[in-house]
């Protein structure tokens, strides 16, 4: 896999080519816009970024209001505090009120890496999956993020995009489909399927091309949107592949793979199934890479899991 | 345009309409309704450029409840401005009504949801910001309730409304002293709360919250300072115009029993036959 920029970078661009054309977009900052790679935008663009100072309800309450106004906001903020510090604001002022403001959580999951519990958001998903009205999207490669946020800009909803700030290879060829809510395929394969979403989707695909060393064909979906979920696809790899493992950089409560059993379990298909995520415990802490591996995030892990599973 | 007696008028009514409809369906917040109707009633009557017919016009002037738990009053105002049929308001909190215990858009003339406290004044900070940057000339109206102002996202609210400028926005803080469990004193003390709105960037001003006349000669005045984001501190009574009621703290959510309402009603009478003077 050639590898691209980080995705942070890439919403940046895009977010910019989007303002330059339209001057109702506005990025909505908390003393975020260096960590959310927005300084250059900042300087083209001035009049369309508004800064709050470190205040994330106050993020998302004046994102709810511009929107409201008819201006296309982004509120730009880490993860971690976005998704936490300001849910109600979330909940109420934006979903629940149906103003369409795209929420960034930028530096999302593990990318803090050993700074902390903090600094992480292994929580989002979950909670914003038990709110009404927002879609939840976390790209895979340059390509997704850019298609997202194009797709977050013309949608009149409210979006939850996740970011990473890791460098990431290319899982898509230029050209590629993107729908909101329609997973992405990006291996074909009839032995297993990943299903993967964010930044373990390069992990997946690596782990796929391992195991074709082997014999072992594995498909590899893209699952950049979280909510709502491509049911059809998840079922259509539970008929035409023998096992399913989930993938994600988040808690293993509430996230994709919880969200893939349910639809597994309610149209009544049996097949091996793993969720691979973070446990629900006291984390060790290192690098993003680190704890990837250290969780079973890795080519070799998920090998591990494939194999496994495969043998029932 | 509405007369002084006109205004004192409605001001009456409202208050036999909210009494009438939190009794019927059981539930409401009467004493936060009627310290804050005054100011709703010169809010909608007055001072607001926003009718059903130009609801959705993006010059329009914005009013963002965050004290949304007195969602009575300001559903009583809204269905008098034909809003929605007056008829409508026997429906308050009855099973699959749109009039729910707390303002949400399904209802014709409300702007956003609120419900938990601390929220609308960031909405409405947004919204000014957006005026701005369109150059329109629209206002934004906020109705805080003081119990509501432990909320520290208000104040983060405030540093923005400031930073920015927007002299476009009016706060107006429904003062009557008291929240649920007893004065805002007691609670958790607020004063000296002028020197705090203005130490935070306000041009503000205090009011009689129940002088419709002062209200209306206040609110025309905007901007106070030019440049400055608009404070109003409106000292009212919570259960204003109903004697037993009024600075009672249990009246906070107290319903009204029939035999209260009866009263009530009767004390309405008294204040209406005064204002139309010997006959």
């Amino acid at each position: 896999m050639k590898m691209g920029q980080a995705n942070l970078d890439v919403f940046a661009q895009t977010l910019l080519e989007l303002a330059q054309q339209d001057r109702h977009v506005l990025a909505v900052t908390s003393d975020s816009r260096g960590s959310g790679r927005l300084t250059g935008y900042a300087q083209v663009v001035p009049a369309q970024i508004i800064e709050t100072g470190i205040a994330e309800q106050n993020v998302i309450g004046i994102a709810a209001g511009l929107a409201s106004a008819g201006k296309k906001v982004f509120a730009v903020s880490p993860a971690c505090f976005i998704t936490a510090r300001a849910l109600e604001q979330i909940k109420n002022d934006v979903a629940y009120s149906d103003h369409p403001v795209t929420i960034v959580g930028i530096s999302a999951g593990v990318s803090y890496g050993a700074l902390g519990a903090t600094h992480h958001s292994l929580h989002d998903y979950a909670v914003l999956r038990a709110i009404h009205n927002i879609t939840i999207v976390a790209p895979a490669d340059n390509w997704e993020t850019r298609a997202a946020i194009r797709a977050a800009y013309a949608a009149s909803r409210p979006v939850y995009i996740r970011l990473g700030k890791a460098a990431m290879p290319h899982v898509h060829q230029e050209g590629d489909e993107f729908v909101l809510g329609k997973a992405s395929m990006v291996r074909q394969g009839a032995d297993l399927t990943f299903v993967a979403c964010g930044e373990t989707v390069a992990v997946a695909l690596a782990a796929a091309e391992g195991l074709a060393g082997e014999g072992i064909e594995s498909r590899v979906l893209s699952m950049h949107t979280i909510k709502p979920l491509d049911e059809a696809a998840v079922l259509a790899a539970a008929r035409e592949t023998g096992a399913i493992i989930t993938v994600e950089e988040h808690s293993a409560y509430g996230g994709l793979g919880e969200a893939c059993a349910a639809v597994l379990m309610r149209n009544g298909a049996r097949l091996p199934f793993e969720i691979v995520a973070f446990p629900d415990e006291h984390m060790v802490y290192g690098s993003q890479k680190e704890l990837f591996a250290h969780y079973g995030i890795s080519p070799a892990g998920l090998a591990s899991i494939a194999h496994r599973l495969l043998a029932r | 345009m509405l007369t002084d007696t006109e205004l004192e008028h409605k001001s009456i009514a409202y208050r036999e309409t909210i009494l009438r409809i939190i009794a019927q369906a059981g539930a409401g917040h009467t004493g936060g309704d009627l310290s804050a109707i005054d100011i709703l009633n010169v809010l909608y009557n007055v001072i607001l450029n926003v009718s059903p017919e130009t609801a959705g016009d993006p010059d329009r002037d914005r009013y963002v409840q965050s004290k949304g738990h007195c969602v009575e009053a300001l559903y009583t105002v809204l269905a008098d401005r034909g809003f929605f049929p007056a008829e409508e308001l026997n429906t308050l909190c009855r099973y699959r009504s749109r009039l729910i215990g707390h303002p949400t858009r399904e209802v014709p003339g409300i702007e956003h949801n609120t419900g938990a406290l601390g929220h609308g004044l960031a909405v409405a900070v947004g919204m000014a910001l957006a005026g701005k940057l369109d150059g329109r000339s629209y206002r934004v109206f906020t109705l805080l309730g003081d119990g509501e102002l432990d909320e520290g996202s208000n104040w983060e609210a405030s540093l923005a409304a400031a930073h920015h400028g927007l002299d476009n926005l009016v706060v107006i803080v429904d003062r009557n002293g008291l929240q649920i469990t007893g004065p805002t004193e007691q609670v958790n003390a607020l004063e000296p709360l002028p020197d705090k709105f203005r130490a935070f960037g306000y041009a503000l001003r205090e009011v009689d919250g129940h002088d419709l006349e002062a209200l209306v000669q206040l609110l025309r005045q905007t901007p106070f300072e030019p440049g400055k984001p608009n404070l109003v501190l409106a000292h009212t009574i919570k259960g204003k115009g109903v004697s037993y009621a009024e600075n009672v703290v249990g009246w906070h959510h107290h319903v009204p029993t029939a035999e209260e309402l009866a009263l009530a009603l009767d004390e309405l009478r008294v204040a209406r036959e005064q204002l139309e003077g010997p006959r």
